[in-house]
């Protein structure tokens, strides 16, 4: 009883430190608003730690964030090998490939108005769908082992980038074009020097969005059927042995691959596109 | 007009190619069955073609070709036997009045679809409220808002299997444990592009209704939420997508037996390939119509606050 009134007073303390910095006076700084969200998450792990222990929730509901750090600690190796698999070997190579082709795509359907009008409304009502049911029938073909995720991550992740690189190669204003023009530049040369640099925020938009999708192919892509590793692989098992703890380790092992996935293309995005508004400071 | 065109062709070489595709997928599979038949095929044996390439397999047997796209069990099913599945598994049950059997895909489409519907409603209920809250409370805003970006880049869908089993342990089952793995993917979606909405009023705007006197209650209703509109129709459209990607997901790792999803994870299991891809169909075709249908709701809502193009 005692750890519950705890939670609700740290609770409480928290959200009273949070409300004092935020309408502080030195609310803007970059400090406080890195320390503010910071603030709120350790809050919630205590409150969940506290209310675990002072409610006696078993571990086949809700283990404590210190059950789940000592299942982390304990299978570093095991959650390293699924890491690999799952997201080096499957979602990663899935993602190069299935952007790389988007890509050319999009640069074919640019060169041809045919092609563009007949396949972007496909594109745009694909994207759309639910693609991850094309799993099974990918891991039927591709096997159990990586190749398949590879497949369902190359499906899913085309169609995002497709649509976003043939917005973006469409942004250029006339003028622009004109101007090129006048310079007598080729086809390549205006590529290159003026209309992909203009479609990078459009094409960056479409990887990102495309690192978490590939991720969710890759893991659910495992429930079909998989080798005896994988994140997903380790998901189910563990779900079905009731060991939530190690549930739990995968998940936040998704977590940190999903979100540094992710801050790795939207750092090499502001390498690329510092010019744009969007990105100045 | 050119556009319908255009499309047209594209989808009639997808399907071209999709028949082609079927020969060298197909063509070992109808070897077999045809040399135990007792047909003359090239060359002789399972074992001898099983390192040949199925280009030179297709060509050198060309009297299987038609078999390839009528095959039981193919690796690819062609088109017209997914059309013929999709018509047997809706169309032809209604005709037969049996709408609701279980081997109609009306019924294993309609548990999916309360499914979604039900964590549809939820997610965007909690995050309309949560993207109020946001935009009304600065500490909230700070120590919220990062994090539900932060949670976009998790694969959240890891977490459907624990959720069902989680959930079953509590005592609760049925539509209750998809709906909320439904909810929780069309939650932040919603979320983001609501408070992108109700911050979109510019500070002239804001300042005009200082001017008004008007009380935050009244900005809210009378500025803020008609502005939003756009935004929250775009990432209603998102969320329902997602919605339904969950419900199915939250078919699988239970091995329900009723709904979209366990017809495709029964599929895989005894290799019905034409299953598998007629769901997979129906499940295009039902999130097709979903988000034509928000489209709809959305043309209409804007065209009356005279917003619309």
């Amino acid at each position: 009883m005692i750890m519950v009134i705890l939670a609700v007073l740290v609770w409480c303390g928290g959200w009273w430190l949070n409300s004092r910095l935020a309408n502080g006076s030195r609310s803007s700084t970059r400090e406080v608003q890195l320390l503010v969200p910071t603030i709120f998450g350790l809050t919630l792990l205590l409150v969940w730690q506290l209310l675990v222990r002072g409610l006696d929730v078993p571990l086949v509901i809700l283990p404590a964030p210190t059950d789940i750090g000592a299942a982390f600690g304990a299978n570093l190796s095991k959650l390293w090998e699924d890491f690999l698999q799952t997201f080096v070997k499957g979602a990663l190579s899935g993602y190069v490939i299935g952007c790389s082709a988007a890509f050319l795509m999009a640069i074919v359907m640019d060169r041809s108005d045919f092609l563009r009008r007949g396949l972007l409304p496909v594109g745009n009502f694909v994207a759309a769908l639910p693609i991850v049911g094309t799993a099974p029938i990918l891991v039927m073909w591709f096997g159990f082992d990586w190749h398949s995720k590879a497949a369902v991550v190359v499906v899913m992740v085309f169609f995002p980038v497709l649509v976003n690189t043939v917005a973006g190669l469409r942004e250029t204003s006339a003028m622009q074009r004109d101007l090129m023009q006048t310079y007598a530049a080729s086809y390549w040369q205006s590529f290159f020097k003026l209309r992909l640099p203009a479609a990078l925020p459009f094409i960056f938009n479409g990887l990102k969005i495309s690192t978490t999708l590939a991720l969710v192919g890759a893991i659910v892509a495992e429930f079909f059927g998989s080798p005896t590793v994988g994140m997903g692989f380790r998901i189910s098992t563990s779900v079905g042995q009731l060991a939530l703890d190690m549930v739990w380790a995968e998940i936040v092992v998704a977590a940190l691959a999903g979100s540094m996935f992710y801050g790795a293309v939207a750092l090499i995005e502001k390498s690329l596109t510092f010019w744009h508004p969007s990105q100045r400071r | 007009m050119k556009t319908l065109i255009a499309v047209l062709t594209v989808l009639s070489v997808i399907i071209a190619f999709w028949y082609a595709a079927c020969l060298p997928m197909n063509i070992k599979g109808v070897l077999t069955e045809a040399e135990r038949a007792g047909a003359e095929v090239t060359p002789v044996g399972a074992k001898e073609r099983r390192d040949l390439g199925e280009i030179g397999l297709v060509l050198g047997n060309s009297f299987a070709v038609p078999a390839t796209w009528a095959q039981d069990r193919p690796r690819l099913p062609a088109p017209h036997q997914v059309a013929q599945e999709l018509w047997k598994t809706t169309g032809a049950m209604v005709l037969k009045g049996k709408m609701m059997s279980k081997r109609s895909l009306f019924y294993h489409g309609w548990v999916t679809l309360s499914a979604t519907l039900l964590g549809f409603a939820i997610g965007t209920g909690l995050g309309i409220l949560l993207a109020v809250g946001i935009v009304h409370s600065k500490v909230m805003e700070m120590s919220v808002m990062p994090w539900a970006i932060v949670s976009q880049t998790i694969p959240i869908i890891a977490l459907a299997p624990m959720i069902i089993v989680v959930l079953y342990s509590i005592g609760v089952q049925g539509i209750i444990p998809k709906a909320v793995i439904s909810a929780y993917l069309s939650f932040f979606p919603v979320v983001v592009g609501m408070v992108k909405g109700l911050r979109s009023p510019d500070g002239m705007q804001l300042d005009l209704l200082r001017t008004y006197n008007a009380s935050t209650n009244q900005g809210f209703w009378k500025l803020r939420l008609p502005a939003s509109m756009p935004y929250l129709f775009a990432s209603l459209k998102i969320g329902i997508a997602a919605s339904l990607v969950g419900a199915i997901v939250g078919e699988l790792p239970t091995g329900a037996v009723a709904g979209l999803g366990a017809r495709l994870l029964g599929g895989s299991y005894y290799g019905q390939t034409v299953q598998i891809w007629s769901a997979l169909f129906a499940a295009a075709i039902l999130a097709a119509c979903l988000v034509a249908l928000l489209g709809l709701i959305e043309r209409m809502v804007l065209r009356r606050m005279g917003m619309g193009a």
